[in-house]
């Protein structure tokens, strides 16, 4: 009996390697996350915190003051909505142009001989050994009005006045499509790569042309890629700061920049926090899906080994 | 033979449904298959026997269409299907690996054949029943791949490859993802669905027991050639070289001069036996020419008494004796120091006072056990 209680008492190995990540997770997800939530529900203050205190504690009564002010704003002033809804426009549509750029990519990668797919796939990889800041003001330097695209057309002759592409959301996607690209490619490419070619033997030898082994085999099969690529292109995209503000216009509404806006211009971190939360929970829809997936091809690939 | 150049002029000769002529493959600088001829004829079943690396399995992707040919002419049916694509081909093939689709259940994949080539959905429907009933799967379709034993994933890949009522089936090393203990069960139960449907089919295999069950006719293949084509039977008892003699079954190699030359019998001296080797069929060799004669372990007669022929003996003692179950197999060291191998049935071992270990013996065989082998 004394035996048995005391190995209750030692955790076993499993647990204590999850132990860890969650621990890592709690001190700095959950808690930071606990914190904004916090912010979110109090209100605008002049002093040192810029919020009012949630929980207060005077005259033998402990009040509790939840200011919805925040989200109230988020639900009434169109701006929020439309600046959720373009930011989702913007993400998703990065994403579908990710996904047409980046299939053939992976593709025609995954299928080359060893040698040159390691020289490609580090070629893929090889941006991000500069920051991403400089890689994005690269692309002002091409896009502007004086820029070299502007330049090297008007050289040509193809074009007679400047096109202006710099501060509109056309500069935004291509700053976007390109920073994110990489993230699409690298899970399709590993999903690509370990296919079983001789189901695609086994599919011409039952009548299928090429194309249509393409279409009934390879897209289905590396639909887990697909996915995984494109979640990881859309949840970052859609709180994307640094691009839409380097690149877009003033009128480019993204949550990343009204975000910096409340925070560092206006001083209303309840506002800030209150954005912050609602996209939060704009996010783990996708992320919920996301996971889901991801859990359903493990299952599926243990499955496949018994 | 010439008029194969021709396929409009040729008729679909029923010995020569499937006619390999003069295929040789190349990959860079490594000859994979030099200049392969083949006759197989309609609904047989026949066999590429050979090591890993000897161009058997080149020589099915070439008949599939997975590879191209560098030169030379593959007709099937009367039809030069050289350059034809695999998808247009009326060949089917069953995997090494199955290769099925993971993603689509049994039906689905049995299906996929038949939707490629634009089948109506109900016939496709019969069809693939048909083709499940006939492999005992129907029960399974629903499943996925994943979700079956190696041995019904097999059945799953030979009803694939069976629905299109291709004029030519292909099996890669058909066995060899299943254990030991069901192979040559279902060795039997394939040749029955082949039989049954009535298909000409060309396996490839390493195992020679797997060939001599289950193939009508087999072809010995070695660094891209074919050494031998005939029936088990045939090239079982009259292998044509050392090496197929060795690589079918196992044997007993004498190595001696041809002494004594005639038409249908010749005479071979050598140092390993008492008695000159006598063997029943003529050879092409001339005189005092150096050959080897085979002799199968189960030919050999092991008695403690000295035979009275003038030939095919010799003297020696038992160094060891293998217990197999349905036979022994003995171990006889000849004065000369060579070891003779002999196979002798248990019942006749029970019925008889068999010889032990280290007691002298007398091996012996009759003239028509022994083939001379040219190479």
């Amino acid at each position: 009996m004394t035996r048995w209680s005391w190995r209750r008492l030692v955790p076993s190995q499993r647990t204590l390697a999850i132990v860890p990540p969650f621990v890592w997770l709690a001190l700095f997800l959950l808690v930071p996350f606990l914190l904004v939530l916090k912010i979110s529900f109090a209100d605008l203050n002049f002093g040192i915190p810029p919020y009012t205190p949630l929980a207060t504690f005077e005259n033998e009564t402990l009040g509790l003051s939840i200011h919805l002010t925040g989200y109230i704003r988020l639900f009434t002033d169109s701006l929020y909505l439309a600046t959720y809804l373009n930011s989702v426009k913007m993400a998703l549509i990065t994403t579908v142009f990710c996904v047409l750029i980046g299939y053939p990519m992976a593709y025609y990668i995954a299928r080359s001989s060893p040698r040159v797919r390691n020289l490609l796939m580090l070629a893929v990889i090889l941006p991000f050994w500069t920051s991403l800041l400089l890689r994005v003001y690269a692309w002002v330097g091409l896009l502007r009005n004086d820029g070299l695209l502007n330049k090297f057309l008007l050289s040509l002759g193809v074009i007679s006045s400047p096109l202006e592409i710099y501060r509109t959301d056309l500069a935004v996607y291509i700053g976007m499509v390109y920073a994110y690209l990489p993230f699409f490619i690298l899970p399709l490419y590993a999903n690509l790569v370990k296919m079983d070619l001789r189901l695609l033997e086994a599919a011409y030898d039952l009548g299928a042309r090429p194309w249509q082994a393409f279409w009934r085999i390879t897209i289905p099969l590396s639909r887990p890629g697909i996915i995984a690529g494109a979640m990881l292109v859309f949840i970052p995209a859609v709180g994307e700061y640094v691009i839409p503000e380097l690149l877009g216009g003033a009128d480019t509404l993204m949550m990343g920049r009204v975000m910096w806006n409340e925070f560092f211009n206006n001083a209303d971190w309840p506002m800030a926090a209150a954005v912050t939360c609602v996209m939060v929970m704009l996010l783990l829809v996708p992320l919920a899906l996301f996971q889901y997936n991801q859990v359903k091809t493990i299952e599926h690939g243990a499955k496949g080994r018994t | 033979m010439n008029d194969s150049r021709h396929p409009a002029q040729q008729a679909a000769d029923p010995a020569e449904f499937v006619r390999v002529s003069d295929v040789v493959k190349i990959f860079g600088d490594t000859v994979a298959v030099r200049s392969v001829n083949l006759s197989v004829r309609r609904n047989e079943i026949f066999a590429l026997l050979g090591s890993s690396g000897c161009g058997k399995s080149t020589l099915l992707r070439m008949l599939a269409g997975f590879e191209e040919v560098t030169s030379g002419q593959i007709l099937l049916d009367g039809e030069d299907i050289t350059n034809v694509p695999p998808y247009r081909r009326p060949v089917n093939m069953m995997f090494q690996s199955y290769a099925l689709f993971p993603h689509m259940s049994v039906e689905a994949n049995v299906a996929f054949g038949l939707k490629q080539e634009g089948v109506p959905a109900a016939e496709i429907h019969d069809r693939v029943f048909e083709a499940l009933d006939l492999v005992q799967m129907a029960g399974y379709s629903r499943r996925k791949p994943q979700q079956l034993s190696g041995g019904q994933q097999q059945r799953v890949a030979l009803a694939r490859s069976l629905v299109k009522r291709p004029k030519l089936l292909l099996l890669d090393e058909p066995m060899s993802a299943l254990d030991k203990q069901i192979r040559q069960k279902t060795q039997i139960e394939l040749v029955r669905i082949l039989e049954q449907v009535g298909v000409t089919c060309i396996l490839v295999t390493h195992d020679q027991e797997e060939a001599m069950t289950m193939a009508h006719r087999l072809a010995v293949m070695t660094d891209g050639q074919i050494v031998q084509c005939g029936t088990p039977q045939d090239v079982y008892a009259f292998p044509n070289s050392r090496f197929v003699a060795g690589f079918i079954g196992s044997t007993n190699l004498f190595t001696g001069t041809i002494v004594v030359d005639e038409p249908d019998r010749v005479a071979i001296e050598s140092d390993d036996l008492h008695r000159p080797l006598l063997v029943n069929h003529g050879v092409s060799e001339p005189l005092g020419m150096q050959v080897h004669v085979s002799i199968r372990p189960e030919r050999v007669v092991v008695t403690r008494t000295p035979p009275t022929a003038a030939h095919n003996w010799g003297h020696g003692i038992v160094s060891h004796m293998a217990w197999m179950g349905s036979y022994a197999l003995y171990q006889i060291r000849l004065d000369a120091g060579k070891v003779v191998e002999a196979s002798i049935p248990s019942l006749q071992l029970a019925q008889t006072d068999a010889p032990g270990i280290d007691e002298e013996v007398f091996v012996s065989w009759d003239a028509d056990s022994a083939t001379v082998l040219a190479s």
